[in-house]
């Protein structure tokens, strides 16, 4: 099959993603403060808490993981006889 | 409609498919999910089916909301599956496939522990030879490996269905509660097939290896029959709830190592049925009906996302993070597919996910479990992490790998198509789910503070994903794998056997050389030599006061010594000397 043109090819297109992504959370940041909680706890119905959560949790994950890498990744034919 | 259990339609197929010809088959597999789907939705609640066996009433259906929702969606996918694999000519697979679809559905309607236990044990077998019947050559000894672990959870069951008739009397299919010895065994035997950890490992070791349709069907049938009948038997289960919890939390951290794109699709599966685990452990009538809409919702968004990554397996031969990606541009509209299932397993609003797992996240709210719905929450913007988007985005896009493909034949973009058009239905549209499940539903999923917040964790999540990657923090995809509990009999098993290898002989050797070569040697020579040597301290005195020469003593003595080796005394000998010892004896 012939090469083709894809739409991330074109570096203005791949800009414009990123700026409606950034835009996106820069809307959902101000949103949060204009909207009605039913907070279940103390703190998830301070302003733009899920915002940091969700960040926090998906470094820490990564960060984890990264360690958990050391102890636990094999070479592909480790279980091989 | 004659009235048979949906289960026997999909036996019936697996008999007849392969000795039909090729068109007629496919179109005999295709015509039986639906023709199951009609009984499963026409036949009449309350048991079915009933006959006395032994004295143990048997039932062979009983219908009810909780398990007519699991029948809808076992004969649903079934259909997808099957069209999806209109290509794969293995009859084997096939018909393993249809028994293992037709078991899963006699599991969920079974009415008592002993069909429940004959379908479970099938369901084992015919989803083993689903696994075999993969060209992957990794596929014969992870099937070897999951027939064990099945058939061992399968006798953890059994024995607890025995012990529970002992018990009680009873065998129905009814509420359990974690009590006594035979409700822990029938609680292990179901957690092993809901892959709760650490009896988990056995989903990585064996869905990975299947062929590129094999692992639709798996993804579908084991896990979710045991999450209906773990909500059948151990609704409001508190260990669950930690359970379900620490399943959402432990596979995404593997997944985000995994280098096999179906690898990671099941660390995540199981993640997602930790979040079904954690609702049918709190128990409340909006996390149950949280748990089984996440299981509907969770068979067509898993299955969406293994036939998107089946489809790049057939039309590439490759399936892992580093030898994919750029492939957007050549099978866009599996791309599309591929990324409406990530969303949905998400839970982006308007997608399936979102409606589904948010009722089991409310519920943990709720009920103040504070650390559960912290972890659920962590879980779910670790979800998105890695089946979100790194499914995606390392098979479509990321670097360029190279790869031409064309895109995935028609039936294929059919089946992902249908399969994604439920997806957001169900996502824009809940109320029908809703009305089938098995309490009433009073729940509201789109609230602005839910949605925000929802979108909040998952578009930051996206923007750590970006910030992580650019940087270089990311872990780069490197061709590995990562130990997991089945370590411990793939490995642990042959150091165990080692052990007893050279423990239990090098004990067997010392035995041998001190008991063996020892002692029973020089008791044979004790008992060859001794009466001989004996004879010898008593007759050597009286031969020499007898004076008769050395050279004949020494004659004398060698020729007696050599009677008693043989034993070859004379009878007159023997009997001379024993009765000169009576003699001796009365004297004495």
């Amino acid at each position: 099959m012939e090469e083709k043109q894809g739409w991330f090819d074109s570096n203005k297109n791949l800009v414009l993603f990123l700026r409606i992504f950034y835009a996106s959370l820069v809307v959902l940041l101000g949103i949060d403060f204009f909207i009605e909680k039913h907070p279940d706890f103390a703190f998830d119905g301070a302003p733009d808490f899920f915002a940091a959560y969700g960040f926090i949790s998906c470094v820490m994950l990564v960060l984890i993981a990264k360690v958990l890498r050391m102890f636990l990744m094999k070479d592909e034919d480790y279980y091989d006889d | 409609m004659i009235e048979l259990p949906p289960a026997i339609f999909f036996l019936i197929a697996a008999v007849i498919a392969p000795i039909l010809p090729g068109s007629l088959r496919k179109v005999v597999l295709l015509a039986t999910p639906l023709i199951a789907l009609a009984v499963v939705h026409s036949i009449p609640e309350g048991p079915h089916f009933e006959f006395t066996f032994f004295d143990i009433d048997l039932v062979m259906a009983r219908v009810d909301r909780l398990n007519r929702v699991f029948g809808y969606i076992f004969c649903i996918i079934s259909f997808l599956a099957v069209l999806f694999s209109l290509q794969n000519n293995h009859k084997v697979e096939a018909s393993s496939a249809m028994i293992y679809a037709g078991s899963a559905l006699g599991v969920t309607f079974a009415g008592d522990f002993f069909s429940l236990y004959v379908f479970w044990e099938l369901m084992a077998v015919a989803s083993t030879f689903v696994i075999l019947a993969s060209p992957d050559q990794r596929s014969s000894k992870a099937a070897f490996r999951y027939v064990l672990v099945h058939l061992c959870g399968g006798l953890f069951l059994l024995a607890g269905i025995i012990f529970r008739l002992h018990e009680t009397g009873s065998v129905a299919v009814e509420f359990v509660g974690l009590t006594g010895l035979s409700s822990w065994l029938i609680f292990i035997g179901i957690a092993v097939n809901a892959a709760i950890p650490p009896l988990h490992a056995w989903l990585k070791d064996a869905y990975p290896t299947a062929s590129f349709t094999g692992a639709v069907f798996l993804s579908a049938f084991t896990t979710k029959s045991a999450v209906y009948v773990m909500a059948r038997t151990f609704p409001g289960t508190e260990m669950l709830i930690w359970l379900g919890a620490i399943m959402t939390f432990v596979p995404i951290f593997y997944a985000v190592l995994e280098n096999d794109i179906r690898g990671v699709l099941s660390y995540s599966l199981i993640n997602q049925v930790g979040f079904m685990m954690c609702g049918i452990g709190i128990g409340t009538p909006l996390a149950i009906n949280g748990a089984v809409s996440h299981a509907f919702a969770h068979i067509l968004y898993k299955g969406l996302l293994f036939m998107s990554a089946g489809a790049v397996l057939y039309r590439t031969g490759k399936i892992k993070c580093t030898d994919l990606g750029g492939l957007y541009k050549y099978m866009p509209f599996t791309c599309i597919c591929c990324i409406v299932g990530a969303a949905s397993i998400s839970a982006f609003p308007l997608f399936s996910g979102f409606v589904s797992k948010s009722m089991i996240v409310s519920a943990a709210g709720h009920g103040q479990l504070l650390v559960v719905w912290l972890m659920l929450q962590f879980a779910s913007a670790g979800v998105f992490h890695h089946a979100g988007i790194k499914v995606p985005f390392f098979m479509f896009f990321g670097h360029d790998s190279g790869l031409r493909p064309k895109e995935a034949p028609w039936n294929m973009r059919i089946a992902m198509g249908m399969g994604a058009f439920l997806c957001i239905g169900i996502g824009a549209f809940p109320q029908p789910l809703y009305n089938i499940l098995p309490f009433p539903v009073d729940y509201v999923p789109y609230t602005g503070a839910h949605v925000v917040g929802q979108l909040q964790i998952l578009m930051f999540g996206a923007l750590a994903f970006a910030l992580l990657m650019l940087s270089g923090i990311y872990p780069a995809e490197i061709r590995s794998i990562n130990l997991d509990t089945d370590w411990f009999y793939r490995k642990g098993f042959k150091g165990l056997y080692n052990l007893a290898d050279q423990g239990l002989n090098s004990i067997n050797e010392i035995c041998n050389r001190i008991i063996a070569q020892g002692w029973t040697k020089k008791l044979n020579t004790f008992f060859q030599q001794g009466p001989g040597n004996i004879s010898m301290i008593f007759l050597k005195p009286i031969w020499r006061v007898s004076g008769i020469s050395q050279d004949d003593q020494d004659q004398r003595a060698a020729k007696l010594l050599e009677k008693f080796r043989h034993s070859s005394f004379t009878i007159g000998n023997t009997a001379l000397f024993t009765a000169v010892l009576l003699l001796l004896l009365i004297l004495l």
